[in-house]
């Protein structure tokens, strides 16, 4: 067996059953043994696409997802999509082809630095020098992308070793002396966070990521449903918890909910569980929950006490942990005390909800949500680019499940969604899987139309439209007087026409109740499609100025019934004042 | 920035190419201090222990230990204990030293310290002293007026005194 054919059968001995992926100069062997396998291979029209679809295929699926791409520039161009899953824990495993040994460090054609250029994006990565590593590489690679906290994981393989006849052994042995991910929490910590809860009057969960890429949503609704806790959620959070909950209270930070925001700030006792308290989810750390004791659950001790102090830090896997922690506070008697923080939660979600009916033209984007919400379901996977289609529908669209709501968070790569869709409908062909993108960040990647074509790949993607990078010129509207730099688009591309080009469906909007049409007759299509959606360039999102608390909003707060708030809010201010 | 303090590090990792460039690389990146790395074989085939001199307060040292084991060919990390510490430096000084006068005041001075003279030329004299850095800096203080031509210090390493390993 060659170097090539042993990568291709460690593949498939991991359970891999596609790859996405761009061929090149130094990964022709690798490709030759391709050709004759059973491995689905998707061939993108960019390696950033290869990347994100293979993170979107891990997302999606919870398995690990994998591309290909070859040396210099191919291993470039992965970059954009490696980083954004290691700022997200996601796990793939990204392979990049690299010249051959004896040329490496000389310049050659094609060269350049793969394992030092990703190292700091990486969990880890790997060189294979010789043809008989390869084995233990694939294998040790999939082990370390896909447990404890997940992340990519790069393999370089140089042209010669892909050729060579390995001359080991059946058996493939890994030695990782140096990894060991923690799993279970320790009982002592649990312990006395279960007394920190029962002793709490207003305690608040706060869900991130780690809760979905440890699949512990049904120990997080026990635990909320038994200690009276209210749900809130960062953007890597969204879908850990179902947003149709009362419990449930929204996206928490600088575009967080109202009543996320403002509960958080008032609670006495925040249990964190699997987040990393990112600066948009915190606002100012000096104001962040100040009122509150903090526990905070992780499966990485580097997370815990990195950007806020915490009282009670559980290292371990969250599903071990939030199960310990549901059995442990159940132990504890704590008897309706919480009934008064649940009428308020209560009331005050209730005062702000978010107003979704628009009857505009050009179309409010809360509009727009509110019809793709009609025309899904709940276990339709949407993703989302990034910029304010991405606040939008973190702010607005209600997530039911965990592994539905995809969207790039840490890094923030515009071009994201349509790719980590296309992963996402390969990774779950049953699902009907929805790309909401901005109208700059899917021109990004729009190439890879040709590929949900050529490989009939049926996502629906939805251009919020707005021909203009919508979160940077709200940043300029509030923060820069309003000096518009470079963030119009302008009058083109046609986005219909574009699709058509490459043999996609294409329609474009403009009407409320056209959006929820098109969108189902879209999905019911069976077929790739594009609806370009125009909606209101001037309509944003209030928001949390950096370095402000998370209570400091601006921006106009449309609710869904003012009156109604009013009345519930000064009725509740003024219970509250009488206390 | 309150209570900064000079921590030792030591760490086992690994003994394979790249390992020196993670960990400096997580220094860089992190914007960790980082005074001086040394690396060497350890008492066990195939790991080296790698000693850190860095600066920083409690937080930030957590950070770093923190940091350190998440890199998969770390094997192991500790903050060495300063008052329960040996630590020790080689540096190479040398010295502008044309006549007889001054030959003999750098010897002088070499063997106070305890520093031995590893090479003579009509011109110089090449001074070996090991030490704690400060004994180091003190030498050097002392001949800097003869005037110094080259200096090569490697930077600390250390271990726990006593029975206690790493």
């Amino acid at each position: 067996m060659r170097g090539g054919e042993a990568l291709i059968k460690s593949l498939t001995d991991q359970g891999v059953d596609v790859v996405f992926g761009y061929p090149g100069g130094v990964l022709l062997p690798l490709y030759d043994v391709i050709y004759d396998s059973d491995l689905r291979h998707i061939l993108v029209r960019h390696e950033q696409c290869a990347a994100h679809a293979a993170d979107g295929y891990a997302r999606a699926s919870g398995k690990v997802g994998v591309c290909i791409g070859t040396s210099g520039p191919g291993a470039t161009n992965l970059v954009t999509g490696i980083a954004t899953a290691y700022m997200d824990s996601s796990p793939i495993v990204a392979i990049a082809g690299q010249v051959a040994t004896g040329l490496i460090g000389n310049d050659a054609f094609q060269e350049v630095d793969t394992l030092g250029m990703t190292m700091p994006i990486t969990k880890h990565n790997f060189q294979a020098m010789t043809q008989n590593e390869i084995p233990g590489i694939i294998k040790s690679a999939f082990y370390i992308a896909g447990t404890g906290r997940p992340g990519p994981v790069v393999v370089d393989l140089p042209k010669d070793v892909q050729e060579l006849e390995l001359n080991t052994g059946k058996e493939v042995k890994i030695d990782l002396t140096g990894y060991k991910p923690t799993k279970k929490g320790h009982p002592l910590q649990i312990k006395r966070a279960a007394n920190l809860i029962a002793n709490s009057k207003k305690p608040v969960i706060l869900a991130g990521g780690g809760v979905i890429l440890s699949s512990s949503s049904e120990e997080l609704l026990k635990l909320s449903e038994s200690i009276d806790a209210p749900v809130v959620t960062t953007l890597m959070g969204k879908g850990s918890f179902p947003e149709d909950h009362p419990f449930s209270l929204g996206m928490l930070g600088m575009h967080g909910t109202k009543t996320s925001n403002f509960v958080v700030d008032e609670c006495d006792c925040l249990i964190a569980v699997g987040c990393r308290f990112s600066d948009r989810t915190t606002g100012n750390v000096a104001e962040f929950a100040k009122n509150a004791k903090i526990i905070h659950i992780d499966i990485d001790p580097a997370e815990i006490g990195k950007n806020i102090d915490v009282d009670i830090p559980i290292v371990g896997d969250a599903k071990i942990t939030l199960s310990s922690l549901v059995k442990a506070v159940n132990q504890i008697k704590t008897g309706g005390k919480t009934d008064e923080w649940m009428r308020y939660i209560q009331n005050f979600k209730g005062s702000c909800i978010p107003r979704m009916s628009f009857e505009e033209v050009p179309l409010k984007p809360q509009q727009v949500i509110k019809e793709i919400m009609h025309a899904t379901d709940e276990e339709t996977i949407v993703t989302t680019d990034v910029g304010l289609n991405q606040m939008w529908m973190a702010h607005y669209f209600k997530s039911g499940h965990p592994r539905t709501f995809l969207s790039s968070g840490g890094l923030g790569t515009m071009g994201f969604g349509f790719p980590a869709a296309m992963g996402a409908k390969v990774a779950k062909p049953e699902s009907d899987v929805v790309a909401v993108c901005g109208d700059g960040g899917f021109l990004m990647v729009s190439q890879d139309l040709a590929t949900i074509k050529e490989y009939d790949i049926p996502v629906v993607i939805c251009i919020m439209d707005n021909r203009v990078l919508g979160m940077v010129a709200q940043w300029q509207k509030l923060f820069y007087e309003k000096r518009l730099s470079h963030t119009h688009l302008g009058e083109v591309p046609d986005f219909v026409k574009l699709a058509e080009a490459f043999g996609v469906n294409a329609e474009r909007v403009e009407k409320p109740g056209e959006v929820q049409e098109a969108l189902r007759s879209a999905i019911n299509s069976g077929e790739p499609a594009l609806i370009d959606i125009t909606i209101d360039p001037e309509e944003l999102l209030p928001m949390v100025p950096p370095g402000c608390g998370l209570t400091e909003m601006v921006g106009e707060y449309k609710v869904e019934n003012e009156d109604y708030a009013k009345a519930k809010y000064h009725k509740e201010a003024e219970e509250r004042a009488g206390d | 920035m309150e209570d900064q303090r000079t921590h030792i590090i030591s760490a086992l990792v690994l003994h394979k190419p790249g390992v020196l460039q993670r960990v400096a690389g997580l220094f860089t990146r992190r914007g960790f201090n980082i005074e001086s790395i040394t690396v060497g074989i350890s008492e066990q085939e195939g790991i080296a222990r790698m000693t850190i001199i860095s600066k920083g307060d409690e937080k930030v040292l957590e950070q770093i230990t923190k940091q350190l084991n998440k890199i998969i060919e770390v094997i192991k990390v500790r903050d060495l204990e300063p008052e329960t510490t040996v630590k020790r430096e080689l540096c190479l000084i040398k010295v502008h030293s044309p006549t007889e006068k001054v030959r003999s005041e750098v010897i002088q001075y070499a063997n106070i310290f305890r520093g031995r003279i590893i090479d003579v030329s009509p011109e110089t004299l090449t001074i070996e002293i090991t030490g704690a850095s400060d004994k180091i800096d003190a030498l050097i203080d002392l001949v800097k007026g003869f005037g110094i031509k080259e200096i090569a210090r490697t930077g600390s390493t250390a271990m726990s005194r006593g029975i206690k390993t790493i």
